[in-house]
């Protein structure tokens, strides 16, 4: 029995050591994870058609093309590939009502959402960190005071309180932004402040304490670290429901406003021609639906990669 | 568990009164004078001071808090500033369209949500499990209102003359009328203003319930047909997040001992799976589908707005933009009270699935 220790020979040890890192491990688990995977691909692509958009769009997104090419208002869509006469400008989304090419601004509303999605979870993530770090770290009277704020924010159904702050704002996409942004925060501060919780009862913490490490140093250079895989997770789910909550928000008139090719405005100021001209509505949904799609895979997939908890 | 409810209510009163206090001042930051918005811009000062007297609107805002604070405890939400009628009876009339959509939405999504799990989980990496985790993919991923859109023109449009038309908009067809049970059964309708007429106004308008009362099966018919499509619409977020919690919280369980246990012992397997996998299984489950009756209200929002719904959903986000403030504070109240309620009755249900877990 004793001999199989001696069987291992040292650098080989210390070789599967090394390609065992916690980061690298993360990173081939989540390349194993077939809807990481997919998300990645479709993200990808999005990323790659918000900076080509001027490239791929035939048409400029705001152009109205009355006096500049025969067609109509909210005319359908036109493929040559599908047997639309080669003599007819080509349409693939068919035209809006303001007579303008869909489809150039559907690839244009791809940088607005992507936009959108990334800003707000970035200033959430920010704000909600420094909140949940502070609660969780300083706790006592401070945790109370600021998590019981939190609360408040957590009790209104989200979509009603952005609403509200929009209404207080004035109406406009960044408003829009900002009220997502604000309406998010409790989410990140209060799995910031579990993992401080748990994370300042650690050993490394107190050694960095005992070495006269600062409150400031510990918090950021020793908690904050490890604390960040969730918010990883997290922030990458909230990058999809941000999307979503922004185009609800400018359906009904609150975020962006016309003539900007945002899909859930599009949405908003075709919806009543959906028994008329369906594919107006139709694409842009189509197109909010797989960008917030390819986030929830990621983000999925991420947490499965992240979670040892689920691990195989 | 009576003490338990009990010190559970007490311990909301903090909550709402915060959330009372939020409302309160942030319906009054919204930009814009109630007054400007209700007589028009064209208002006079004196117009508008008169306006203001009648409304309490001249007070400074801690008074008007106050005097909010004391009618509220009485029972009197106010008047709506934009239809001049008590808040309590627009509430009557606009929470049973909410509640019943809700209603059927929240059933849609559990009858179907959980057997799917289930599916998904027993059958693990199956073409049914695969399918199942695609569509609750894009379930979560869609915008509620961009699927009621497409509903209503599918279900609408695409089928009408077939048997599975289907009403796009309203909550009962032109020319059906729903009579509320206690004109049916003749009672003496209470005086106006009392509670005994709001509540049997509340009841009255719950069409559904109220069809099923009177038998009166027309209007069950034609309530329930225009309920579908927003219910289903309302419905595909929650079924899509219940199936999935049920898929992974079902996965945990099978993996567990007593479940070989069952099997060895020879149970069939439709028992190890309802009777000991589901039951250990189902506290997650419960969880989500309590969070997901509060998002519920979110959702209410843009499909009672596709479907011309007259939903409180809607009318909040008219009473925000008209700046009617005791409807946005009664109305941001109810649903707190809601969440409240449903946090509790998750809590509880703790203790019946898991006798293990006390309430203390």
């Amino acid at each position: 029995m004793t001999t199989t220790t001696a069987e291992v020979t040292p650098d080989v040890a210390i070789k599967d050591y090394r390609s065992n890192s916690l980061w690298r491990l993360t990173l081939r688990r989540i390349f194993h994870q077939r809807s990481a995977i997919i998300g990645m691909v479709i993200l990808a692509i999005l990323i790659l058609i918000a900076i080509f958009a001027p490239v791929i769009a035939p048409y400029d997104p705001e152009q109205v093309l009355i006096g500049v090419e025969d067609v109509k208002k909210r005319g359908d869509p036109c493929i040559h590939l599908l047997g639309c006469p080669a003599d007819q400008p080509q349409h693939l989304m068919g035209i809006d009502g303001n007579v303008r090419d869909e489809f150039s601004r559907v690839i244009y509303g791809t940088r607005v959402s992507l936009f959108v999605g990334i800003t707000t979870v970035t200033f959430a993530i920010i704000i909600g960190t420094a909140l949940g770090a502070v609660a969780g770290y300083v706790g006592g009277n401070v945790d109370n005071i600021i998590m019981r704020l939190l609360d408040v924010l957590l009790a209104f159904p989200s979509l009603l309180l952005s609403i509200t702050i929009v209404s207080v704002l004035g109406k406009g996409l960044e408003n829009a932004l900002l009220a997502i942004a604000i309406v998010s925060i409790p989410v990140y501060a209060r799995i910031v402040r579990a993992s401080v919780l748990s994370i300042k009862e650690q050993q490394y913490v107190s050694a960095s304490k005992a070495l006269g490490g600062s409150h400031l140093h510990v918090l950021l250079g020793r908690i904050l670290p490890n604390a960040v895989p969730p918010l990883i997770v997290q922030g990458t789910l909230g990058v999809g429901t941000a999307i979503l909550d922004a185009a609800a928000l400018s359906f009904i008139g609150l975020g962006a406003q016309p003539p900007t090719p945002e899909w859930g405005t599009m949405l908003g100021t075709e919806r009543n021609q959906v028994f008329t001209a369906p594919h107006l509505v139709f694409f842009p949904g189509i197109a909010i639906m797989i960008t917030v799609l390819a986030f929830n895979l990621l983000g999925d997939g991420l947490r499965d990669a992240i979670d040892p908890r689920l691990k195989q | 568990m009576t003490q338990y409810t009990i010190r559970r209510l007490l311990l909301a009163i903090p909550v709402l009164l915060g959330i009372l206090i939020v409302t309160f001042t942030l319906a009054r930051m919204i930009p814009g004078d109630p007054c400007k918005a209700m007589m028009g811009e064209k208002a006079t000062a004196e117009v508008c001071a008169r306006f203001n007297e009648q409304f309490g609107l001249n007070k400074p805002i801690y008074v008007q808090f106050g005097i909010y604070m004391g009618n509220l405890l009485k029972g009197d939400f106010g008047s709506s500033i934009r239809f001049s009628r008590p808040v309590v009876l627009i509430l009557a009339e606009r929470l049973p369209t909410t509640i019943e959509l809700g209603f059927i939405a929240v059933l849609i999504a559990t009858l179907i949500g959980i057997p799917a799990g289930i599916i998904s989980a027993v059958y693990r990496n199956s073409p049914a499990d695969v399918a199942t985790m695609v569509v609750a993919n894009a379930g979560v991923s869609m915008p509620v209102y961009w699927l009621g859109l497409m509903l209503a023109y599918i279900f609408a449009l695409l089928l009408k003359d077939t048997p599975f038309w289907l009403p796009p908009t309203g909550r009962i067809s032109a020319g059906v009328t729903s009579i509320p049970f206690y004109e049916v059964f003749e009672w003496e309708v209470a005086t106006k203003g009392t509670f005994q007429f709001y509540l049997l106004e509340f009841l009255g308008n719950l069409f559904i319930v109220n069809s099923l009362i009177t038998r009166d099966w027309v209007v069950l018919r034609d309530a329930l047909k225009h309920m579908i499509l927003p219910a289903i619409a309302l419905s595909t977020i929650p079924l899509s997040i219940i199936a999935r919690m049920t898929r992974s919280s079902m996965l945990e369980v099978l993996k567990q001992d007593y479940i070989r246990t069952a099997r060895a012992k020879g149970l069939i397997e439709r028992l190890v799976i309802l009777k000991h996998a589901l039951r250990n299984a189902l506290i997650p489950i419960v969880t989500v589908i309590g969070l997901q009756i509060g998002h519920l209200f979110a959702g209410a929002v843009l499909t009672e707005t596709i479907f011309g719904l007259a939903g409180v959903g809607r009318m909040m986000y008219e009473a925000i933009t008209a700046r009617d403030f005791p409807i946005i504070q009664a109305f941001t109240v109810v649903i707190a009270i809601g969440y409240v309620f449903i946090n509790l009755v998750v809590d509880i249900s703790y203790a019946f699935i898991d006798p293990r877990i006390k309430l203390e």
